[in-house]
């Protein structure tokens, strides 16, 4: 595989390699993130330095199916000793799935000074590179954020609705079977309660793996990247895009891919996903 | 009249006294002493029966009879990361094992949530209680096949 800078990425500067983070991790002003499905991972090893946020227990609000606030996201940085200059390096499981959607909601507060691992844990762990158990002490932070900005890259039901009538472009990430309706979850995944199967209309599938080299979890390069998203699903760079899944973590990755790797100006994860419009009331389906 | 086996009830006793992240030490213990299905009872490739449904983490159950009556439990985690699943299945083989099937026929498969906490996702959450589940189904079948 190329290195990340010959791949021809439209934003190379927010992807870094493992070996970069095995050199910087301890430099000021670097902090490395993991976030993982399982919530036993980071606790069974990660790489030294590294801290936790878990998607569940630290991103979402507790009881609405929202995101923090500016006060909570205030609050976690703090406790993890981020600052606003803090460079935030994201890495974790299922090919960094919950990296991207960590990395992604950072953005809805506009901490932009963030990068991906490419190959994520997966990749770390192959290389032979070390695993701590460690959890390093904190000291806390002071951060300033501003009030939580949804429009530029979330989208909200409604949003999707509008996009249906103002030819939008849709990717739904899911596999082909909860795309077509024949599953209302992925392969060997729980059912995470949606009373419909199918799809959004006009929405094009493209598995969100695709994007991602099945030995290591790297990106695939520019090209690659451009023949399945372009000459596949008919994406252009000015479109109005809206990637979805189940829950928005696998279309974090698409996200990233479409934003960051082939540089898109308009792309929303669309966070609601399958487990709000498959039970939404009146909404339209295709199968 | 069944109860909880008192391995079981120890160990969840234990659990909800810890904070979150006492609690996730303690369960990566019993990851790291997961001991994969013995090569007498199951070999890769494992038959699609064994296979917990819904669980991401690929995990298998076997019973084991014994010639008390009793069943040993034994597992298989095929997911890497599935630091989770190891966990589970450890604390159910070390608790559950060679106790009498009435009580492990009885286990609610909502011990998941006093393991793991109210944190643990909703998809997670089922995988892991579906291993509880085809554990407990062991030992339904069996009493049900000596009735």
């Amino acid at each position: 595989m190329p290195e990340i800078n010959e791949r021809g990425y439209a934003k190379p500067e927010f992807l870094v390699s493992t070996e970069w983070v095995s050199q910087h991790k301890d430099d000021a002003g670097i902090q490395v993130v993991e976030s993982n499905e399982d919530p036993l991972l980071y606790r069974s090893g990660h790489v030294p330095g590294a801290t936790e946020i878990d998607w569940a227990a630290d991103l979402n609000d507790p009881l609405r199916r929202d995101y923090l606030d500016r006060a909570g996201f205030e609050a976690l940085m703090s406790r993890k000793g981020i600052s606003n200059e803090t460079t935030v390096v994201f890495y974790g499981d299922k090919t960094n799935w919950w990296a991207c959607y960590a990395f992604w909601v950072f953005q809805l507060f506009g901490h932009t000074n963030a990068r991906v691992m490419d190959g994520g844990r997966t990749k770390w762990e192959k290389e032979g590179r070390d695993l701590s158990r460690n959890v390093p002490d904190v000291t806390p932070s002071s951060y300033t954020a501003p009030v939580r900005d949804d429009r530029s890259v979330r989208a909200f039901r409604d949003d999707v609705l509008s996009l249906l009538n103002d030819d939008g472009k849709l990717i739904d990430v899911r596999s082909p079977q909860e795309f077509s309706g024949e599953r209302l979850h992925m392969p060997d995944y729980p059912n995470e309660g949606a009373l419909r199967g199918g799809h959004i209309p006009s929405a094009k599938n493209v598995p969100w793996a695709q994007a991602a080299n099945p030995d290591d979890g790297t990106f695939k390069t520019a090209d690659e990247l451009k023949a399945i998203y372009e000459h596949g699903a008919g994406l252009a760079q000015n479109d109005d895009v809206v990637a979805y899944c189940r829950i928005g973590e696998r279309s974090s990755h698409t996200w990233f891919v479409l934003k960051y790797l082939l540089g898109y100006g308009s792309v929303r994860n669309y966070d609601g996903s399958w487990t709000e419009w498959g039970n939404s009331v009146g909404v339209p389906i295709e199968r | 009249m069944a109860h909880m086996p008192e391995k079981l009830k120890h160990v969840l006793d234990e659990l909800d006294g810890l904070g979150a992240d006492e609690r996730a030490d303690y369960l990566v213990e019993f990851s790291n002493e997961f001991q994969d299905v013995p090569a007498r009872v199951a070999e890769r490739p494992f038959p699609d029966e064994h296979r917990v449904p819904k669980c991401e983490s690929e995990a298998y159950v076997w019973a084991e009879d014994r010639a008390d009556g009793t069943l040993d439990f034994h597992y298989a985690v095929e997911n890497r990361h599935g630091i989770s699943a190891r966990a589970v299945a450890t604390l159910l083989k070390d608790t559950l094992s060679r106790e009498p099937l009435e009580d492990v026929a009885a286990v609610s498969p909502e011990i998941v949530s006093r393991i793991f906490g109210r944190q643990l996702s909703m998809g997670k959450g089922e995988g892991l209680t579906g291993i509880v589940e085809m554990t407990v189904a062991e030992a339904k079948k069996r009493l049900k096949d000596r009735a």
